[in-house]
C-alpha cells in the first residue's frame, strides 16, 4: 500500500468517514467554488484616495519608501532621481514588462535596462506589482517573464511600480483579480506578497533591514 | 534529533545555571510580549478573526481527508509532485531519494520545524548531502551544532558576543581583524557568506505554513527572503509540511495570516508571504524544474478525532511560549524534544511518545496565559491534562508520586476522615511554624523549600473557618 493510502485510511478511521459521503463532498466542493471571504477588517474599506493613503502609511511604517507620481510617463525620472539620491548605480534589471517597456525611457539617456532574470550581480531591480493591499502596505508580484520573481529578491535595491487604481483594501479583492485573471483554482507559479524590505531579528531580537532579500524597497504609486 | 526531554528534570538544572541562556532570555520575556500587544491592539477585529480561524482549522480537519484529496489534485495539474509520508523515516526517504536522483550535492534550506522533527539535516549528512541552513537563526544554531530553542526565533538562546566568536571560528576566509562589533555587520557578514551558498544549490527544502487545497498552493511566511532564494534558485524545490497545514482557500489562508504575524512578532504581516504552485511554467525565466510536496503525518491522525484534535489548528506562531513563565525560566532546550513551550507540551508526547516525553506535560503552572494568547484558541492545559490523565493511567509518573495520589484519593473519598487529618496536620504545622510564620525546610516538601519559604499555616483548616463563620453568621440573625 502506498503513502498515500496509509495516511488517507488513517484520517478516516480517525475521523471514523468512507470518504463516500455525500454531504461532506458537497460542503468541500461548495466552500473550494465559492471561497467565500470570512472576516475583513474594516480598516481597508475606503474610497480610491483613502486606499492610496493608507498604502503609503503602512509600506512606510515597514521602512519602505513611497513616492507618487501623476503619471506612467514620469516613472523614468523618479527611477534616476532615485538611484542619483540613493547613491546607487545608474543601471537596473527588469523583466518585459510591457508597461515598463512602453515607458519614455529616452528621457533618461543615462540609465541602464538589462533585461531578463537577475543572477545576483545586479545592484537595482525594478519590477511592476499587479496589486497593492491598502490594510498591510503590502505589494502583490506575480512570477513570468514579464516580472521574473529573482528580481523582487536578489538586487539590493528594489523599485516597484504600482497603480494608484491597482491598491485593494484588502487581500480578498486580490484573490477575486486573481481568479479572474488567471482561471478558478490556477495560481502563477509564484505570488510575492511583499510587505517591507528584508529584515531579521535574530541576533538578540533587534530588528536589522536587509537581510537575504533587498535592503531598500522603494514603491512608486502611479496616477 | 537529539531527544532529551526524558532528562527534562537535569536539564531544567543546567538551563538555570546557565548565565549565558538567562541574559539571552530576557529579550524573551520583554520584546515579543510588548510586540504582539501593540499589534493586536491596533486590529480591532482580533478576536472576532480569531473565531473565524478556529472555524477554518476545525472544517478543514473534519473534512481533511476530502481537502487533501482536492489539494493534491491541484498540485498534480500544476505539474508538481506530492509524496505521503506516514512517519519521520519514510520523509527522509523520500528527500535523500529526491536529491539522490537529482545527483545533489549541496542542499539550502529555509527555516522548517517539520525538518527539525524528522531529524532531516543529519540523516541528508549522513549520506553525502550538505545541508544548508539560510535562515540566520537556523544557521547561526547549525555552525554550532545545536537545535532550534524556539520555533520562530532559533536562536533566541544565543547572544551577540557567542555569534560573533562563532563566525571568526567558521568564516576562517574572511579577514581575521575585520569588525563584527555590531549585529549589522554581523548579518552582512551571513548574508554575504550564504549568497554563494544559495546560488551553488542543487535542491531547496523548504517548510509550509500553509497548503491551499483550492489551487494546490503552498505558502511560506518569512521576514528575511532567504526561503524565498532558497525555492527561486536551484533546479529542484521541495517543501515538507505535515497534514493539518491544509486550508480550503486563500481566503481561508488569509484570515489565519492576519493572526499569524501580530501573534508572533507583532508585526502586521511578515515581510514575504509567497505562494508557490508548482514547477516554472514553459515562459518563466526562473523558478525551480522540478516541485515537490512531502505532507507528514507522524503521529497526527492518532490526534485526530480524538482530545488532542484542537492542537491540529496549531499555526506555531510562538506565542504560548513568548508568554510562558516556564518558558521564560528554562529556555526551549530544557524541554528536549523538538517542540518547546506549551504546544511542545502537548504535540511531543503525540510525536515521540509519552514514554519519553511525560515530563513535559507538567512542567506547567497552569497560570493560562499561553491559551489566553494562542490565535487559535487552543486550549493548551486542558490537553496537558489529559496527558498528565495518561501518565498516570499508564505508570508513568514516579512512584512517590502515584503513591502521594492514592493517599490523597483514599482520603478524599472518606470527607470525616479527610477533614481530621486535614485539621491535624494544620494543627501541628500552625503550632511549629507560630514563631517565624514560615518554614525554610519541611520533609517531604524539598522542592518547594529548596527554592524559596514555605508560609505556616494558620493552624485551622478551610472547612473549620467557614464552619466557625456560618456559625458565628447563624448566631447573629
Amino acid at each position: 500500500m502506498s503513502g498515500r493510502d496509509v495516511v488517507l485510511r488513517k484520517v478516516r478511521r480517525a475521523l471514523g468517514v468512507t470518504g463516500e459521503e455525500a454531504a461532506r463532498r458537497s460542503a468541500v466542493a461548495e466552500r473550494l467554488k465559492k471561497s467565500e471571504p470570512n472576516i475583513i477588517p474594516e480598516r481597508g474599506k475606503r474610497d480610491r484616495e483613502g486606499r492610496v493613503a493608507l498604502f503609503r502609511e503602512m509600506a512606510e511604517a515597514v521602512s519602505a519608501t513611497v513616492e507618487r507620481v501623476a503619471a506612467s510617463d514620469d516613472v523614468p525620472t523618479a527611477i534616476a532621481r532615485y538611484l542619483r539620491e540613493q547613491n546607487l548605480p545608474a543601471a537596473f534589471r527588469a523583466g518585459a514588462d510591457p508597461a515598463i517597456g512602453a515607458l519614455p525611457w529616452d528621457r533618461e539617456p543615462n540609465l541602464t535596462r538589462l533585461s531578463g532574470a537577475s543572477d545576483g550581480r545586479d545592484t537595482v531591480g525594478l519590477s511592476c506589482a499587479i496589486a497593492g493591499v491598502a490594510e498591510s502596505g503590502t505589494l502583490v508580484l506575480v512570477s513570468g517573464p514579464d516580472n521574473p520573481t529573482t528580481i523582487n529578491f536578489l538586487p539590493d535595491a528594489h523599485i516597484v511600480m504600482l497603480s494608484a487604481d491597482d491598491i485593494a483594501g484588502d487581500y480578498e479583492t486580490v484573490w477575486q483579480r486573481m481568479r479572474e485573471r488567471f482561471g478558478a483554482g490556477k495560481a502563477p507559479r509564484t505570488v510575492n506578497l511583499v510587505t517591507g524590505p528584508s529584515r531579521s531579528a535574530d541576533i538578540e531580537q533587534t530588528l536589522i533591514l536587509g537581510a537575504h532579500g533587498p535592503r531598500a524597497l522603494h514603491i512608486i504609486v502611479v496616477g | 534529533m537529539n531527544l532529551t526531554a526524558d532528562r527534562f528534570k537535569d536539564n531544567v538544572r543546567v538551563a538555570l545555571d546557565d548565565d549565558q541562556l538567562q541574559r539571552a532570555l530576557t529579550h524573551v520575556r520583554s520584546n515579543f510580549i510588548e510586540r504582539r500587544a501593540k499589534a493586536v491592539d491596533a486590529l480591532p477585529e482580533f478576536e472576532a478573526l480569531r473565531e473565524a480561524a478556529r472555524a477554518v482549522k476545525d472544517h478543514a480537519l473534519t473534512h481533511l481527508d476530502l481537502y487533501l484529496e482536492a489539494y493534491e489534485t491541484r498540485v498534480a495539474e500544476s505539474g508538481g509532485h506530492v509524496h505521503y509520508a506516514e512517519t519521520a523515516a519514510d520523509a527522509r526517504d523520500v528527500i535523500l531519494n529526491i536529491c539522490r536522483k537529482a545527483g545533489a550535492r549541496t542542499v539550502t534550506k529555509g527555516k522548517s520545524m517539520i525538518a527539525e522533527e524528522v531529524d532531516l539535516n543529519n540523516h541528508l549528512e549522513a549520506h553525502g548531502v550538505e545541508p544548508v541552513e539560510t535562515d540566520l537563526g537556523e544557521y547561526i544554531i547549525q555552525l554550532r551544532g545545536e537545535v532550534p530553542s524556539h520555533i520562530i526565533a532559533p536562536a533566541v538562546h544565543v547572544n551577540q558576543d557567542q555569534v560573533e566568536a562563532d563566525f571568526r571560528r567558521v568564516h576562517t576566509h574572511l579577514a581575521a581583524e575585520r569588525d563584527l562589533a555590531e549585529p549589522t555587520s554581523l548579518l552582512a557578514e551571513a548574508r554575504g557568506v550564504l549568497r554563494d551558498r544559495f546560488l551553488a544549490a542543487d535542491v531547496g527544502i523548504t517548510g509550509a505554513n500553509f497548503l491551499v487545497a483550492e489551487t494546490g498552493t503552498s505558502i511560506i511566511v518569512t521576514n528575511e527572503g532567504n526561503g524565498d532564494l532558497t525555492q527561486i534558485l536551484p533546479r529542484i524545490h521541495i517543501v515538507i509540511a505535515s497534514i493539518e497545514k491544509i486550508v480550503p482557500t486563500l481566503e481561508d489562508a488569509t484570515t489565519i495570516l492576519r493572526l499569524l504575524a501580530r501573534s508572533a512578532t507583532g508585526q502586521d504581516m511578515s515581510v514575504y508571504t509567497t505562494l508557490s504552485t508548482g514547477p516554472r511554467r514553459p515562459d518563466d525565466p526562473d523558478g525551480p524544474d522540478e516541485y515537490h510536496v512531502v505532507i507528514l503525518d507522524n503521529g497526527r491522525t492518532a490526534m485526530l478525532g480524538t482530545e488532542f484534535q484542537d492542537m491540529l489548528r496549531c499555526i506555531r506562531c510562538g506565542a504560548c511560549m513568548n508568554h510562558c513563565p516556564v518558558y521564560h525560566a528554562v529556555g526551549g532546550h530544557a524541554y528536549g524534544a523538538t517542540y518547546p513551550g506549551p504546544m511542545g507540551q502537548v504535540l511531543d508526547p503525540a510525536i515521540f511518545g509519552l514514554k519519553a516525553t511525560h515530563d513535559l506535560p507538567n512542567a506547567s503552572t497552569f497560570c493560562g496565559r499561553c491559551e489566553s494568547v494562542c490565535p487559535m484558541k487552543i486550549p493548551l492545559p486542558k490537553m496537558m491534562r489529559h496527558w498528565r490523565d495518561k501518565e498516570f493511567e499508564r505508570g508513568l509518573s514516579p512512584a512517590p508520586q502515584r503513591w502521594g495520589i492514592r493517599a490523597w484519593a483514599f482520603l478524599a473519598r472518606r470527607p470525616a476522615l479527610y477533614r481530621l487529618a486535614t485539621g491535624l496536620m494544620m494543627r501541628a504545622l500552625g503550632n511549629l511554624g507560630s514563631d517565624r510564620g514560615r518554614f525554610q525546610m519541611l520533609p517531604f516538601a524539598g522542592g518547594w523549600t529548596a527554592h524559596r519559604d514555605l508560609p505556616a499555616p494558620e493552624g485551622r483548616t478551610f472547612m473549620s473557618a467557614y464552619r466557625a463563620k456560618a456559625q458565628n453568621k447563624g448566631r447573629k440573625t
